[in-house]
């Protein structure tokens, strides 16, 4: 019987799952990957963790616990840095310690560090480290290692041709009355069916196209980010604010939807910053919503209905201004 | 050019020594108090961490009494820290204050990119004389230091109530009336002298507890309601894991002092349970509580404000902590709407727990883990 890891669905699963898995596949080793958020998976994270923490940590231990004992190792990469002079947050620093001193019975942990931090550094070194708890062959490792590479690449131009994470994948419906609604937001919110209410598929539903940071090559984000005082150093928020600044100033994007997830720090920041930009010299609308764990759904269709409304509202006006 | 920084506690006192040294014009802004937390509060995101907000509060209260320069330290993260100065700077921008802003930000290149920005502030002073202004500004970082833990140790001794809260007072005026390195020591010997002028009952006994947390909440008494205080009444030795010293030296003066206290043990210690730093002081967190146990402490509080993250790391992990080496720790959390009364309640009650402990020793041996201590609190001090 081959072994098996359990990767967590949350947290960066969504940007990394596709070299993830091909990486242990390659190495002959079968992973088994957490169920889709439910109220359940949610309400055993909330238990287990502080009540100080964000959303998003909370569900993820949530994960950890539905593959606890279902598995033979647990994948919690500790994501120190995914690009140079820059972090993901702090808490993605201690997440495998957070829940290595708060969760009882945990199989193995592969909590090598993944940092891209310093110069010279390499994602080799962290699949390196991985790939040892499984085969002394270097050879296989590297091979393993290349597969993964390309996966992610595919992953990353899928996304940016509108394939989301999960079943994000555009249905055809291209032709969306022409309205178009770009959402900023933690991949592990807006790409979790439940906590973001559907967010992503209600907009589609109710004809509009949507556009998330992923939809950008890295350059333009990047590139958008540097009109900030200061280069952030949180790559995902600073992903969020490029997206956002350029969503922002482009005229076929007719709406912006800001995601904040509950007691993120860096959410609280790049917030601030992004709604400043829509106050001073955009006229575009923006809605900004918080997902906490007691967020209802009604409400937020009720905002959301009121936010495409308006959104339409001004673009019929602006039609009828055109044709003056 | 009206110079001004934000509050943490005693800083004030070392920054306005040295700029006032170099013949910078300094404003002071008035003590943080529930209005400064209004107006800061008025202003900010409101899941931004509590030290923002009483910064902005600082600096809208000093551009009243005519500031026009902010100075402040910088950061490059993982935490919040490193981006306060340019958060702040949008607000206030878009509130109208005309403010001008000089980050000292971590040397990326070299320490002479910091005395560069200082020489700027202080239109060009000679080298030599930023150098030792910097080391006056050091020397009176320390000697607060140094009244500061004579404090903890009358506090809960004191034979006439109020005694150490009186020689604090006076000692600290000794500290900023020193205007050069020269007279520093001088004035060191006569705080010193002032507090050990308190009659103290050496022989009554004491609960020791350890603080431990984020640093601007450790340091600054508006932030934490006065606890050491607090505790110093209830009879309680507190010591605290940060020092002013260690941060200005490492945050403003870039570590070009050798400093005679490091977060390195602290460090070390930690990472038996975090396996990397997680910025601000996460990790000198867990490894402080680890120190304050092998030190024969009492107790440990770490105090945080809400939404602290590498705080929330730490207090994921102390737990653990607390049940391994069976020390007993409280995980306080200050917000703007924390209330005097909710804290001396908990105070109280974990004094109660660490003297009920101490007095029965079936029960110091006792592993005072989470599930096994009813009485461990977490959650706001917030009534
Ligand atoms: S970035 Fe925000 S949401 Fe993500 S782990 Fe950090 S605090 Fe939580
Ligand atoms: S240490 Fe905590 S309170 Fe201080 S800036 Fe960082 S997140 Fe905010």
């Amino acid at each position: 019987m081959s072994i098996k890891v359990g990767i967590p669905r949350a947290l960066l699963y969504y940007y990394y799952h596709p070299q993830w898995v091909t990486f242990f596949r390659r190495l002959g080793v079968e992973t088994l990957i957490s169920q889709k958020t439910t109220r359940g998976l949610l309400d055993k994270g909330l238990k287990s963790t502080v009540d100080e923490a964000c959303l998003p940590v909370k569900l993820a231990v949530g994960h950890v616990l539905d593959l606890r004992d279902r598995v033979d190792y647990l994948f919690l990469p500790r994501i120190v840095s995914t690009a140079r002079k820059e972090y993901i947050c702090p808490k993605f620093l201690g997440f495998p310690d957070m829940v290595r001193h708060t969760i009882n019975n945990l199989p193995p942990i592969i909590d090598c560090n993944f940092n891209l931090y310093h110069k010279g550094s390499s994602s080799a070194d962290f699949y390196f480290q991985v790939g040892k708890f499984f085969t002394r062959n270097p050879a296989k490792i590297i091979m393993a290692y290349n597969a993964s590479k390309a996966a992610l690449d595919k992953h990353n131009l899928d996304m940016q041709s509108d394939c989301l994470p999960q079943e994000h994948a555009a249905e055809g419906s291209a032709d969306s009355n022409g309205i178009n609604i770009a959402v900023i937001g933690h991949p592990y919110v807006i790409y979790d069916n439940y906590i973001s209410m559907n967010m992503i598929k209600r907009l589609r539903d109710s004809g509009a196209r949507v556009l998330t940071a992923d939809h950008l090559p890295e350059s333009v984000v990047r590139e958008e980010a540097y009109r900030l005082p200061k280069k952030l150093f949180w790559t995902i928020n600073q992903r969020m604010v490029g997206a956002a600044y350029h969503y922002f100033s482009r005229e076929d994007v007719h709406g912006i939807i800001h995601v904040a997830s509950f007691g993120c720090g860096p959410d609280s920041f790049t917030g601030e910053l992004t709604e400043r930009c829509a106050r001073n010299g955009s006229n575009k609308p923006m809605l900004s919503l918080t997902v906490d764990e007691h967020t209802g759904e009604a409400g937020m269709v009720t905002r959301l209905e009121a936010f495409l409304d308006m959104v339409r509202w001004r673009r019929n006006m602006a039609d009828a201004a055109a044709t003056l | 050019m009206r110079v001004t920084y934000p509050h943490m506690g005693h800083m004030w006192i070392c920054i306005k020594g040295m700029l006032e040294y170099l013949g910078v014009d300094v404003v002071i802004p008035p003590p943080s108090s529930k209005k400064t937390m209004q107006l800061g509060v008025k202003h900010s995101p409101e899941f931004a961490c509590m030290p923002l907000k009483l910064n902005l509060g600082n600096f809208m209260e000093a551009s009243q009494m005519g500031a026009d320069t902010v100075v402040m330290a910088g950061g490059c993260g993982p935490c919040r820290f490193g981006y306060y100065a340019q958060v702040e700077h949008a607000i206030l921008n878009d509130l109208g204050y005309q403010y001008q802003l000089v980050v000292l930000e971590p040397p990326q290149k070299h320490i002479t990119e910091l005395i560069g920005k200082i020489r700027y502030i202080t239109q060009n002073r000679s080298w030599f004389k930023v150098i030792k202004g910097i080391r006056l500004g050091y020397l009176k970082a320390s000697a607060v230091d140094k009244v500061e833990q004579r404090a903890y140790y009358s506090r809960p001794r004191e034979l006439r109530p109020g005694a150490t809260e009186q020689a604090v007072k006076k000692a600290l005026a000794k500290i900023v009336a020193a205007r050069t390195p020269e007279e520093m020591p001088a004035a060191l010997d006569a705080a010193l002298e002032i507090m050990n002028g308190v009659a103290v009952d050496q022989h009554r006994p004491v609960v020791r507890i350890g603080l431990v947390g984020e640093i601007f909440t450790l340091l600054e008494p508006f932030a934490n309601m006065e606890i050491e205080r607090k505790l110093g009444n209830m009879g309680v030795e507190v010591d605290r894991s940060i020092h002013l010293s260690e941060w200005i030296n490492d945050h403003l003066f870039m570590g070009l002092i050798k400093n005679e206290r490091s977060s390195k043990p602290a460090q070390e210690k930690g990472l038996a349970y975090l396996g990397h730093t997680v910025g601000g002081h996460g990790l000198e967190t867990v490894g402080s509580t680890i120190l304050y146990a092998e030190q024969g402490f009492d107790g440990v509080i770490q105090l945080l404000p809400f939404t602290c993250m590498p705080e929330i790391v730490a207090q994921s992990i102390l737990p653990q902590v607390s049940s391994d080496l069976g020390i007993p720790v409280m995980t306080l959390i200050v917000d703007e709407q924390s209330g005097d009364a909710g804290m001396i309640t908990r105070l109280e009650a974990f004094v109660d727990l660490l003297t009920m402990r101490g007095d029965t020793p079936q029960l110091k041996d006792r592993n005072f883990g989470v599930e096994e201590c009813p009485q461990r609190m977490r959650g706001h001090t917030s009534a």
